[in-house]
């Protein structure tokens, strides 16, 4: 069932009798496939992708660079688990390379964002330093183009 | 003031523009129209391919190739058709790269034909065929093909057209418009006719990747079909390449040897570009293809399923990226339906008729369009259906 979280990956809201007739499979196989992977884990939600920009909402996004100390025995889930309780955080990526986690965080402004930077992730005990690197543009989020609409160049009819 | 009529040649003047002109324009020049009309694939060509093509600029391989095209690029297209369809050429003299598929198609028709031969086109088809043989003087024979043979041609419907003047028969598989698919029963069944007799085949395979429930046979893999078949492919529909404009024919060296003159004279070389650009597709793009073809399969189901649901039969196409939905039950003849689709709903799909006189009462629609456009074209056409 790979294809099948193939669609669901690019497309999650496609409904179970139409993902069974582009699998050549049956509806409620498909929807026993996906109870599955909801309880395995494998699928673990469902958003919309969503261009804030164009929602004229007030939505900065910034990627925090985290050097920390890592803990015996723990290693760095103990900090990890602890900076994804915040509700800034979107996600939280343990990094090979230069730094150890990546943080991305959103907040209505530059603002709220190196302070929370600031107040919150700075002053924790295994946290060595920080660089905060805010987004500027979006050009492609998560596989869909954000920064252009799709203009189809190939005409409306051919043979 | 020159009267351009009188100069004209009859046969150029009397040849059809592809298509139904008058549609076509109105829907180009439509925006903000939902579209399943083209006929061509909407991925883009893959990264690698754009790269080899941009490599071989950056080293100013820019040049007239031979004739023939690159010598390592035909080596890689016998490489690929042995290992696909277990056809073999000698890549010196049996392979000759062309501009599109569709030169390979004219040289060969051109190469092949005297004054008064007979062609047989089974229809409905891909338009270049019958205009082609006309301007050299053949005669188009259409064969019609129907929705329950599953538009293949039987071997009844084609000895029933074969005259002592038959010279080619066209066999355009996977089809544009159709979909249709001939496997090797049916394959068979045609060689066992041609057999024994002097009548060629051009065998046109440009969707041969395409196929969802079999994997193409090319008849000339069938016992003696070899000595009399022409195989025309190219990178536009496998490779999603279509501006690129390259595509192959292949066969026995005294038909290609006739063509290469054609060729040579109308044509010099495919572009240097293009053929530089299809090594990389040939040795490198397998896994590309069965991830399209993997894509286009699923929305195939979706589309042909989408049909029925909305009460417009249409067979379970099995290659290219078309279904062909019957119209009849709306009691509209396809330019009617396509017309009155285009206005009311702003949906694009092209009239079966286009593609011959056996189109009639057919529509063409592409699956060559992302799920969500797909379900929303079908969503409007449903709404349009019951507005009639």
């Amino acid at each position: 069932m790979d294809k099948l979280l193939r669609i669901l990956d690019t497309n999650a809201r496609l409904s179970n009798e139409q993902l069974a007739v582009m699998l050549g499979a049956k509806a409620e196989d498909i929807a026993a496939a996906i109870a599955q992977y909801e309880a395995d884990g494998v699928i673990r939600g469902y958003k919309a992708l969503i261009d804030w920009d164009r929602a004229c909402t007030d939505h900065v996004t910034a990627l925090i660079e985290l050097r920390v100390t890592p803990k015996r025995d723990l290693g760095f889930e103990e900090i990890a688990k602890k900076i994804m309780l915040f509700d800034e955080v979107e996600s939280v990526y343990l990094m090979s390379g230069g730094y150890d986690l990546a943080v991305l965080i959103s907040g209505k402004n530059f603002k709220d964002i190196a302070l929370f930077v600031a107040h919150r992730l700075s002053p924790m005990d295994s946290v060595l330093s920080t660089a905060t690197h805010f987004v500027l543009r979006r050009y492609k989020d998560s596989g869909i183009v954000f920064c252009d609409t799709d203009h189809d160049e190939r005409g409306n009819v051919s043979l | 003031m020159i009267d351009y009529s009188k100069i004209l040649p009859e046969k150029v003047v009397k040849m059809k523009p592809s298509g139904i002109r008058k549609f076509f324009d109105i829907a180009n020049e439509m925006d903000n129209v939902i579209s399943l009309g083209v006929g061509e694939p909407d991925f883009q060509t893959p990264w690698t391919i754009r790269d080899a093509a941009i490599l071989s600029l950056e080293r100013g391989q820019t040049r007239y190739t031979s004739n023939w095209g690159l010598m390592e690029l035909r080596k890689e297209i016998a490489n690929y058709l042995k290992r696909r369809f277990d056809i073999s050429y000698d890549p010196k003299n049996e392979i000759v790269v062309t501009v599109g598929g569709s030169e390979g198609i004219d040289i060969c028709i051109r190469a092949l034909l005297n004054e008064g031969d007979e062609v047989l086109i089974p229809e409905p088809c891909f338009v270049c065929y019958d205009p082609i043989v006309s301007l050299c003087g053949g005669v188009p024979v259409p064969v019609p093909t129907k929705a329950e043979d599953n538009f293949r041609l039987t071997p009844e419907a084609l000895k029933a057209r074969i005259t002592p003047k038959t010279k080619l028969l066209i066999l355009p598989y996977p089809n544009n418009p159709t979909g249709a698919v001939m496997r090797r029963e049916h394959l068979e069944a045609i060689a066992e006719v041609i057999r024994g007799t002097d009548i060629m085949v051009l065998s046109d395979e440009i969707y041969s990747e395409l196929t969802y429930s079999s994997s193409h046979v090319s008849i000339a893999s069938l016992e003696g079909m070899w000595e009399r078949t022409i195989v025309i492919n190219g990178f536009s529909k496998s490779y999603s390449m279509t501006g690129w404009r390259l595509g192959y024919a292949c066969g026995p060296e005294p038909i290609l040897h006739q063509m290469i003159k054609i060729h040579q004279f109308a044509i010099m070389c495919a572009p240097s570009t293009s053929q530089y650009a299809a090594i990389e597709a040939l040795r490198h793009c397998d896994p590309q293809i069965r991830m399209m073809v993997e894509d286009y399969d699923m929305r195939r189901r979706l589309t042909a399923d989408g049909f029925n649901r909305i009460g417009l039969s249409c067979f379970e196409p099995e290659g290219a990226f078309y279904v062909f939905p019957c119209i009849k039950s709306t009691g509209l003849s396809s330019e009617e339906f396509c017309e009155k689709l285009l206005f009311s709903k702003r949906v694009a799909v092209v009239p079966g008729n286009a593609f011959g006189a056996s189109g009639e009462g057919y529509i063409r629609v592409s699956y060559s369009y992302s799920v969500e456009h797909i379900i929303e074209a079908i969503k409007r056409i449903e709404e349009f259906i019951n507005t009639l």
